[in-house]
């Protein structure tokens, strides 16, 4: 580019628009190398950087076109592309200089010139652009075909019916076949893309395509391979044996040095290894898979995040992955808190007898460092490993007992909710640890330990001497305290009136709480629950505490595990952003493609029973959420993990989105509506329909039912006449 | 895929901001700026509002970003920012406010190269380099021939290298870099000590030589040399895009046509038989509540041919410390109040010898009694020839058809940088 390299931050300079004109204008005589208009262009590039808009510009800047520099042409183009859409009436300017270039002998000219047109989604250009695509797609050169191949994705996305018209689908498969590999991976790229929108045609391989593919992997770029290797989720096994020799081939790209690559090759083993029957292959794929992810852990730590977010859910799956190497998931002090708390999460899961006591003394490291929110998941964890590894509950306990020593409200207060969970998990164990949480009550500030602490004395207050005194401290200002805290002390009150009812003092307490329950609290369940309370007292007080102080079931030490179906649909995401939030992506991304396993002959029947089918898309309806309050979107089964540290979560402010949104939105859909019922009943239909984004459709409820078995027919499409399936 | 590209300084002034989807307006970037830039307390690298989720690596005074508005690939995504980043290290020497205002123009034309789409292309930093470029290229005629090979070097199947490369003197320098990291307990026990190992090649060959690279790995010595000396016991490889990976798979050589100049052939992760170079020794002692005193022995564990160099110790004090009275018998120790530490510099230790820091630390009072979290003590360093796994190159075989001779360079380094943590 430019030979004085290096020197272009003075054109960081906010300029008119009428001096750029006239600088413009006065470089066209004397401009020796065209030095001028080449700064004076800068000099604009450098507005439209800062955002200044510098359209007003755009017949004076065309005109810099004529010149034979390709530095001036790709600064043009560049402007073309920012402002090509908003000028798309005087856009006709540049398509003869376009054509021309489409047609220039140097590969470099003909590629920078379709890739620049397909940037400009506007009818004017998309018109010519067809006709040259046509030829790019068939260019001698493959730096042209790879270019061409994604511009034919840019067009579908500007016009999906001029391009399915155009037969560009069709050309595109055929690129597949193509001899070299970087326009293999860039079709295979397009194709994808088309296949993953909602109304775009279905993108499915078949064995000698898959086969071929992998072929095409090993002369690919990097990204190239990622391209490849996501699209082999698009192919089904038959056959055991299928399933087994494409896996023997993806292994082998665990070795790359690209992290995506990695992650991707497992996205690809773990799901081919759902329909896979070979036991002893599934073990050494298992074993293949450890060491990579953990050298992942050594990349930045960007990459360590998203490694272990989807550690977390593979290790879920497959245990057997990383059971052995709790310690390389131990904290460094200087790793940044979103790989630290990523790594906690893990740590307590992998803990078992063996490794229990480093993992607590870890833990307890942890519990004293600066970060509030670490620290408490620390303590919680602590919990956790006490419930989960009965050898360790011991130790586990007198860490906590310790840690509540320290009186740092915050971890005294974590440490009351965990242990109340522990209570439960080990009845009769260690509740002669009460006096002592009970010497911390004036700490708990906040609802959820307040509660945990009111449940606790409710739960044993055969064991508490004091338990009315202490109750009816905590009840003084029952008004005032938050709904949780509420309902725990209205439950300890009626618990503490059972084991005591000779005693005064829980009478009186009874009393007032129920009173107060019952005419002045505003909640409507708090208040229906006071009156079930009393009346049951009222009524057959042995039955109430046979209701109120009934076994609970225990808890166990899997209650965290995620829904197995569920993790197999999840674990098609392996890798991306919706395996960072745990949460399919058509849950929280407007017009995100579902993935489900499909059913084969070759699938494993554990995976059958379970297999949850795709879900409708039913974002347009989270998005209607007013202020810009964090909410979670659509509440999934497969997303409750039952208190555990939990996991980042996508924030929907959607105020704040829309606005700059505007493309974002959908249209037309009205129309479709109707043609999706009228047509009755018919599994074409059902897909169509199936495919709309608008969830206010009151129908939407029907199609989940045939969500499933609807992708995995063939059909024809509605539109266009054309093969649901690109590739037989 | 990616839909958006910025590089913001840290004002949260945009620098670069490329849109390669219409699903975006560049607004976009006042969204980051306000969630991400001016957030004091940023818990993530990915920030996910409604359906855009903006990725974010920082380096020196900048965001790179990447926005996204589907279910992206974000390993891929990352990955893509550092390449970036690598990329521009390479053209402009460092990535800074600077460099990237310097180059803003370049940068466009990079990242277009790169990124179609939102979908990253070639980004071998040679090839690139071949067609961007920082001279004025005329669209000729005469450059058409030349455009075709670059066009299919981008496109080919060894898309890193080019095939004309000609040197007079034909060298090879491999250089092994391992990092150790360690945790160690305060009671001594080491709870995590590994290697991560770098194999860096400066290859400056003529014409397409294919490479043979052999180490002292455990997996290839026990199959044909047994009882060959010390063998190393790896517990993953992973290559540069140049190395055939399924011979390595079927029986683990290492062969490639290298990339012209610098580049990583692998990295390796070693976690058995660790040597550790570096032996810290800490007793600190909490003297009532105004005093902390420090005795901190470091024990040099290598040949006394070898030394440890630019050894520096950091080793925590408490928030409310005044000052910090140092002894020691090398380098220089000094409290820094801005980051609660001593630093104790040491320029060489030689092998086989200690030396010992002791000091006093006086507090002020303060009102509310607060636990010292104890931060570990982080020990960086530098020891030339010496490799923490033991690994040794045995062999780098070059084969080029015409037959040249090339000479062969090896060097080891071990060192460690924020990753070798002593508890206390």
């Amino acid at each position: 580019m430019a030979s004085q390299a290096g020197q272009d931050a003075k054109f960081f300079q906010r300029g008119k628009i009428q001096e750029f004109r006239a600088e413009l204008h006065a470089a066209e005589s004397k401009d020796k190398k065209f030095t001028k208009r080449r700064m004076v262009l800068k000099k604009i590039v450098a507005n439209i950087t800062m955002g200044n808009d510098m359209s007003p510009l755009f017949s004076d800047v065309v005109q810099c076109l004529g010149i034979p520099s390709l530095e001036i042409k790709k600064m043009v183009y560049l402007f073309l592309v920012c402002y090509g859409r908003s000028k798309s009436d005087q856009i006709n300017m540049v398509i003869p200089s376009f054509l021309q270039d489409c047609n220039d002998r140097n590969p470099l000219i003909r590629a920078l010139a379709i890739r620049t047109m397909s940037y400009i989604p506007v009818p004017a250009v998309l018109e010519p652009l067809t006709e040259q695509l046509r030829h790019c797609l068939k260019d001698r050169d493959p730096y042209v075909r790879k270019t061409a191949a994604i511009s034919v994705a840019k067009l579908y996305t500007a016009d999906p019916r001029k391009a399915e018209k155009g037969k560009f689908v069709e050309m595109l498969r055929d690129l597949l076949l193509d001899s070299n590999a970087t326009v293999v991976s860039n079709a295979v790229a397009a194709l994808s893309e088309i296949g993953d929108r909602q109304d775009g045609v279905t993108f499915r391989l078949n064995l000698t395509v898959a086969n071929k593919l992998l072929t095409a992997l090993g002369e690919s770029s990097e990204w190239g391979q990622i391209y490849i290797l996501d699209s082999l989720l698009r192919y089904v096994p038959e056959k055991h044996e299928d399933a087994e020799l494409m896996a023997e081939r993806v292994v082998v790209q665990l070795g790359h040095a690209n992290s995506a690559v990695v992650l991707t090759s497992i996205k690809v083993l773990l799901y081919l290894m759902n329909y896979m029957e070979n036991r002893k292959l599934m073990d050494y794929l298992c074993k293949k898979m450890g060491p990579p992810l953990v050298t992942i852990l050594s990349s930045g730590p960007e990459v360590q995040y998203v490694a272990l977010r989807n550690i977390l859910l593979i290790i879920q799956r497959r245990p057997s992955v990383l059971k052995n190497d709790v310690k390389v998931f131990f904290c460094k002090y200087n790793d940044p808190i979103y790989v630290k708390l990523a790594k906690l999460e893990i740590m307590y899961r992998l803990a078992r007898e063996e490794n229990a006591r480093e993992v607590l003394a870890e833990l307890q490291e942890y519990a004293s460092e600066v970060d509030v929110d670490f620290v408490r998941k620390s303590v919680r964890a602590i919990g956790r490993v006490a419930i989960k590894v009965e050898a360790a509950a011991d130790s586990c306990i007198k860490a906590l007992l310790e840690l509540i020593e320290t009186k740092v409200t915050y971890v005294v207060q974590e440490a009351v909710i965990v242990i109340k969970d522990v209570f439960r998990r080990y009845p009769g164990k260690y509740e002669g640890i009460i006096p002592t949480l009970c010497e911390n009550l004036d700490a708990l500030d906040e609802p959820e330990s307040k509660a945990a602490m009111v449940w606790i004395i409710g739960q044993f207050a055969n064991r508490i001497d004091n338990a009315d005194e202490l109750m009816d401290d905590l009840t003084f200002g029952f008004m005032d305290e938050p709904v949780e805290v509420q309902f725990a002390l209205l439950t300890a009150a009626v618990k503490l009136f059972i084991y005591k009812s000779q005693s005064e003092t829980s009478k009186n307490i009874v009393h007032k709480v129920l009173k107060w329950t019952t005419e002045e609290v505003d909640n409507p369940d708090l208040r229906d629950r006071g009156f079930m309370y009393w009346r049951m007292l009222a009524m057959n007080p042995a039955i109430a505490s046979e209701v109120v102080l009934a076994e609970k079931p225990a808890i166990t030490n899997d209650s965290d595990r995620m829904d197995r179906g569920a993790l197999d649909q999840l674990l098609l995401h392996t890798g991306t952003l919706g395996s960072i939030y745990h949460k399919n992506p058509e849950t929280f991304i407007r017009g995100a493609a579902g993935r489900a396993l499909t059913d084969s002959p070759a699938l494993n029947p554990l995976s059958r029973q379970v297999l949850v089918p795709l879900a409708r898309p039913s974002l347009p309806q989270a998005v209607q959420v007013a202020g810009p309050g964090p909410v979670e979107p659509v509440h999934r089964a497969d997303t409750l993990i039952p208190s555990g540290p939990d996991k980042p979560t996508p924030t929907v402010p959607q105020d704040l989105i829309d606005d700059v949104d505007a493309e974002g939105e959908d249209s037309g859909d009205a129309g479709g509506i109707g043609h999706g019922y009228s047509a009755g009943g018919d599994e074409e239909d059902e897909e169509e329909h199936a495919s709309k984004p608008l969830s206010s459709d009151p129908y939407a409820g029907l199609d989940s039912a045939f969500g499933g078995s609807g992708a995995s027919n063939g059909g024809k499409k509605g539109k266009g006449g054309k093969e649901e399936d690109l590739l037989f | 895929m990616i839909s958006a590209f910025f590089i913001f300084n840290q004002k949260g002034e945009v620098l670069i901001s490329r849109l390669y989807r219409t699903d975006l307006k560049r607004s976009i970037a006042d969204v980051f700026r306000i969630q991400v830039v001016s957030n004091s307390d940023v818990r993530s690298p990915i920030v996910t509002l409604g359906s855009t989720s903006f990725f974010h690596v920082k380096i020196n005074n900048l965001y790179i970003v990447a926005v996204t508005k589907c279910n992206a690939n974000a390993a891929l995504v990352f990955e893509y920012c550092y390449r970036f980043i690598s990329i521009a290290k390479s053209y402009f020497g460092k990535v800074d406010e600077e460099a990237v205002k310097n180059n803003f123009v370049l940068i466009y034309e990079l990242i277009d190269e790169i990124n179609d789409f939102g979908y990253p292309q070639n980004s071998e930093i040679d090839t690139l380099k071949t067609y961007i470029t920082t001279e004025s290229i005329m669209s000729t005629a005469t450059a058409v021939e030349e455009s075709s090979k670059i066009t299919t070097q981008a496109t080919g199947a060894t898309s890193w290298r080019r095939a004309d490369v000609k040197y007079k003197k034909n060298e090879a320098f491999v250089d092994v870099v391992e990092t150790v990291n360690l945790s160690m307990s305060a009671k001594g026990t080491i709870l995590r000590a590994d290697v991560d190992g770098h194999i860096l090649m400066r290859a400056y060959l003529s014409g397409s030589p294919v490479c043979k690279f052999g180490l002292n790995d455990k997996l290839v010595i026990d199959k044909s040399e047994r009882g060959m000396g010390d063998a190393v016991e790896l517990d993953d490889c992973r290559f540069h895009q140049c190395v055939r990976l399924d011979e390595f798979d079927s029986d683990r050589t290492i062969s490639f046509i290298p990339p012209d100049g610098e580049f990583e052939l692998m990295k390796y992760r070693s976690t058995s038989n660790v040597k550790l170079p570096l032996r810290v020794i800490p007793t600190v002692n909490e003297i009532g509540t105004t005093q902390v005193s420090y005795v901190v022995t470091v024990k040099t564990n290598f040949s006394n041919k070898l030394s440890a160099t630019n050894v520096v110790l950091r080793i925590p004090t408490p928030l409310n410390t005044t000052t910090v009275d140092c002894k020691v018998p090398s380098g220089k120790a000094k409290y820094v109040p801005a980051e609660n530490v001593v630093v104790w510099k040491i320029p060489r230790i030689q092998g086989g010898s200690e030396v010992t820091f002791s000091g006093h630390a006086q507090l002020t009072s303060t009102t509310t009694r607060q636990v010292w979290a104890r931060p570990p003590i982080d020990v960086d360093f530098q020891v030339l020839m010496f490799t923490a796994s033991g690994l040794i190159v045995r062999f780098l075989k070059v084969f080029e058809k015409s037959g040249y001779n090339s000479i062969k360079w090896v060097r080891y380094l071990t060192k460690a940088s924020g990753s070798y943590q002593i508890r206390f």
